[in-house]
């Protein structure tokens, strides 16, 4: 007889959750791996296919896809974390005052609204507008939609700070804003980090807000490996796929690191 | 000159009123504690003081001069917070210096002065230590350094003692005092503990209910307490129900249960239904005393013996008996006579 | 009295102080590049469609008329109710509601499982199940679909081992979506669920078992009805974006599993697109998610304590 936490099979379907959730990212990056062109066949272990990436017949407009990608998710997040930032503080500091749920429904609404409802409102918008599709409106749409992924680790993060230490510093003869950048930023750093982060990944990421606000002729990583996986997937995407397995899974752990330090530190 | 004027200081959250017309004057180079029960007002008074809240009506002034309008960096008070608010991503040393940094002292200085503060609270050795390696009473005495190092014409401590265990609060008590006198600047303690207030303190106000109760030195607060809260607060004590029949020069005479008449200070009361105080100590078994009373039971203090006793119309008395050899003990169910010493029965106002 | 987080007093009034142009980059952003959109679509939805794309500003009920109402295929028959796309949305909201379901199935013996560890390994558990989270969606989707292919690693595997004859069918297939679906989602159901588990008090389930309840009648009487909001939100955040989702329909479905999501998308493909329509068709999903929140945040008041 075990304590009443124990349930018997909860532990095999946690285990058959796990096994579900990574089986197809193992397959896909043993498969590219797959020294043969046919991807059904094993053909033995071989970089064929990340050399194919870089140098094969599709590398330009892949390399260019990656680079919009990367340039966009850097500045989207930037911008995002800076935006989210400054809301956290008023939101996180100011006491109660008026608006300030209708501001956190608002900061979290790109949340809340299915993509495909973004996806089309924000066309029909830069259209209305005259705003020609492409690597600007992609940016503009993507700042937008990473504000609430940077606000929840840093809103989380400022709330787990006491008010005391910046009242604290203001005691000992800081200004309001030595008392901030002294103090608060530091300790709310592995916040904005974590932030930053989430929100890179998340840009990184998006496929359907860029599909539809992208222009003619404008790919991103994501829109490029869709474009190729509706003829069917191929070794060199597979590749790629992994690339991008791996550099998010690389940036979620250093943010649950990083914010676990900070906690730690904390005491 | 007297460090802290508050005059007519009141403070009101919404309906509730935190701070209820409390004026009160610091004088300088003291050791000047606020004491009362949690949510008395008098962490409020002292957050008012650092300016960390603003007050809705009255004034503060310090060294003479009105701070209303000063936010709490410019202001020359430093706070001991209650759970320290140590810097935490900041070393020993860098937090010591911190005010001093914020004051534009040259680094070199900053850095010796923060050695100097460290010494003086025998924690020269964890300069490089960063809080979270430090334990509870060494966070607390690293508080201090800091709030001391900027030189202030006024300490504020916020219930720093609270968080240590009791072998160390005991131990800090006389070293804050010592610390006070050693650097002549003022102290507003602020503690809900007596016993931390009446050992340390050159002064103690008592607060109630965002009010005054009585300001005065430890002793006056002791042995004279104005009314029943102090009375109650301070000490232990015995409150029985009298009738005062009348009073001449300055002396009431005073009906006890039982209907035995004693005379004792009128402390400004009139005739009528009050309130004598009598401390459990300065009572004692005599045959012939004025009040009756039956032994319910002995309690074993250590030091001293507790008598729990019942007077006929059911008040109970505390009678405080010394641990000796000599001392006979009452078994449960005896009845006895109980005296007041000379002087020990005070009137209390409600 | 020290005061948490929340500041009063002189901070929080300093800080009030500047709280308009702090808050002013998000309202701005959010205002104009989200909230504006969703109204001009709905605006939109009433405009007249132009056939290489894009709208007339005529207004017009057409792009509802079309949705709603069937007047035969020359526009002249008595209007009844059209029932093409009625029936991609319901089939939209049972394909959604299935993985929720498949996802609660799942999820709640893996939040309770997690929330009983240890709390050193707890969040290892958590990062576990999050991170495939954080892996694109879109790759996500592709690798789902290549192990499940009828001649992926799945059934070459199956075959291998003699279980099967032949590859099991599940590309294209109702299931291969919902699965799809479930795989995209899972951990906004295990995340809710987990934190309301942490929160429930066990004395109780030991209270009950010592009044003679077996264990799973603790877990129905018990332990559902405390961690009901965890439940609640975990399902709501599996529902909204399942019910719009796109990229699972389409990379792992067939004709049979068109979604609301695909239906949106095609109306702003090239010259055959009907943006008017496609608006209708966006404003119609976003009702239906209004109305889930809704549900949610009655269901919500409901489960908690006045």
């Amino acid at each position: 007889m075990r304590g009443v936490r124990h349930y018997p099979g909860f532990g095999a379907v946690t285990a058959g959750c796990l096994v579900l959730l990574y089986a197809p990212l193992v397959v896909i990056a043993v498969y590219s791996f797959n020294g043969s062109a046919s991807i059904t066949q094993w053909g033995g272990f071989s970089w064929r296919w990340y050399v194919d990436v870089f140098t094969g017949p599709e590398s330009g407009r892949f390399g260019q896809a990656a680079w919009n990608s990367i340039t966009i998710a850097l500045l989207a997040a930037t911008a995002a974390t800076v935006i989210a930032l400054s809301a956290a503080l008023a939101m996180v500091r100011a006491g109660s005052f008026r608006g300030r749920s209708a501001t956190f429904a608002l900061v979290n609404l790109p949340l809340m609204v299915p993509e495909i409802i973004t996806a089309v409102a924000t066309l029909i918008f830069f259209t209305a507008i005259g705003l020609r599709t492409g690597y600007l409106t992609i940016l503009i749409a993507h700042i937008t939609f990473c504000i609430p992924f940077a606000y929840l680790p840093i809103a989380a993060r400022m709330q787990g700070i006491e008010g005391v230490y910046e009242q604290a510093a203001r005691d000992l003869y800081a200004t309001r804003w030595q008392a901030f950048r002294l103090i608060l930023l530091p300790l709310v750093m592995p916040g904005v980090v974590s932030g930053y982060l989430l929100a890179f990944i998340i840009s990184l990421d998006d496929f359907i807000i860029t599909n539809f606000v992208k222009g003619a002729g404008m790919e991103t990583l994501p829109t490029a490996i869709f474009g190729s996986v509706k003829q069917g997937i191929k070794p060199n995407i597979m590749a790629i796929s992994t690339m991008l397995l791996a550099v998010s899974a690389i940036f979620v752990t250093l943010s649950y690191f990083i914010n676990r330090v900070g906690q730690r530190a904390r005491g | 000159m007297s460090a802290i004027e508050i005059a007519g200081v009141s403070k009101s959250y919404g309906a509730m009123r935190a701070l209820d017309d409390v004026s009160l004057t610091i004088g300088g180079n003291a050791f000047f504690t606020l004491l009362g029960p949690s949510g008395c007002g008098k962490t409020t008074l002292l957050r008012c003081i650092a300016g960390f809240e603003e007050v809705s009506a009255g004034s503060i002034r310090l060294l003479g001069r009105d701070i209303a309008a000063l936010a709490p960096n410019e202001r020359p008070v430093n706070t001991v917070f209650q759970n320290y608010a140590l810097f935490p991503h900041m070393t020993v040393a860098e937090n010591v210096a911190f005010g001093l940094r914020m004051k534009g002292v040259p680094e070199a200085r900053r850095r010796a002065r923060a050695a100097r503060m460290l010494e003086m609270v025998h924690l020269a050795e964890l300069a490089d230590r960063m809080p979270a390696q430090l334990s509870g009473g060494q966070q607390q005495r690293v508080a201090l350094a800091r709030a001391l190092a900027p030189e202030p014409e006024v300490l504020l401590l916020d219930e720093p003692l609270s968080a240590l265990d009791l072998k160390l609060r005991q131990a800090m008590r006389l070293e804050l005092k010592q610390l006070q006198e050693e650097t002549g600047i003022t102290f507003v303690f602020v503690t809900h503990d007596q016993e931390e207030a009446l050992t340390m303190s050159d002064r103690i106000a008592v607060m109630s209910h965002g009010r005054l109760q009585q300001v005065g030195t430890a002793r006056e607060i002791y042995e004279s307490p104005v009314n029943r809260f102090v009375a109650d607060f301070i000490g232990e004590t015995n409150v029985l129900p009298v009738l005062v029949e009348g009073v001449e020069g300055g002396r009431a005479s005073v009906v006890l249960p039982g209907g035995a008449r004693i005379s004792c200070p009128a402390a400004g009361l009139g005739p009528g239904a009050h309130h004598l105080s009598i401390r459990p100590e300065r009572i004692g078994i005599a045959a012939g005393g004025p009040l009756r009373a039956t032994v319910e039971r002995v309690v074993y203090l250590g030091t001293d013996l507790q008598l729990v006793t019942r007077l006929a119309d059911g008040t109970a008395v505390q009678v405080r008996l010394q641990n000796s050899a000599r001392t006979e003990v009452p078994a449960p169910g005896t009845a006895i006579a109980l005296e007041p010493e000379e002087g020990a029965a005070r009137l209390l106002a409600d | 009295m020290a005061g948490g987080a929340a500041s009063g007093g002189t901070q929080g009034r300093e800080y009030r102080a500047v709280a308009l142009p702090l808050l002013l980059p998000a309202w701005l952003v959010i205002g104009i590049f989200m909230v504006l959109p969703v109204l001009l679509m709905g605006v939109y939805s009433f405009l007249t469609k132009e056939f290489r794309g894009g709208v007339i500003w005529d207004f017009t009920l057409a792009a509802y008329d079309q949705f709603f109402v069937y007047r035969g295929l020359f526009g002249d028959e008595p209007p009844t109710l059209e029932w093409t796309y009625i029936t991609i949305f319901w089939r939209s909201i049972w394909q959604a509601g299935l993985a929720t379901a498949l996802c609660l199935a799942v999820g709640f013996p893996t939040a309770w499982f997690i929330a009983t560890r240890p709390v050193r390994t707890r969040t290892m558990w958590l990062f576990l199940i999050t991170v495939p989270y954080w892996v694109n969606l879109l790759i996500r989707t592709v690798s789902l679909k290549f192990l499940i292919r009828d001649n992926g690693p799945l059934n070459e595997g199956l075959m291998a081992l003699g279980l099967i004859d032949g590859p099991l069918p599940l590309v294209n297939t109702n299931l291969a979506v919902q699965l799809g679906l479930f795989y995209s989602y899972l951990p906004f159901m295990v995340l809710p669920i987990y934190a309301a588990v942490e929160r429930y008090d066990f004395a109780l389930s030991e209270a009950a078992a010592d009044l003679y309840a077996g264990r799973w009648t603790t877990l129905r009487e018990i332990v559902l009805p405390a961690v009901r909001p965890g439940i609640v939100a975990g399902a709501i955040l599996v529902f909204v974006p399942s019910l719009g989702a796109f990229l699972a329909p389409d990379l792992l479905g067939g004709a049979k599993t068109y979604m609301i999501g695909s239906l949106i998308d095609e109306q702003f493909r090239g010259s055959q697109g009907n943006w008017p329509f496609g608006a209708a068709a966006a404003m119609i999903l976003m009702t239906l998610v209004l109305i889930a929140l809704i549900l949610y945040a009655r269901a919500q008041g409901r489960g908690r304590p006045a």
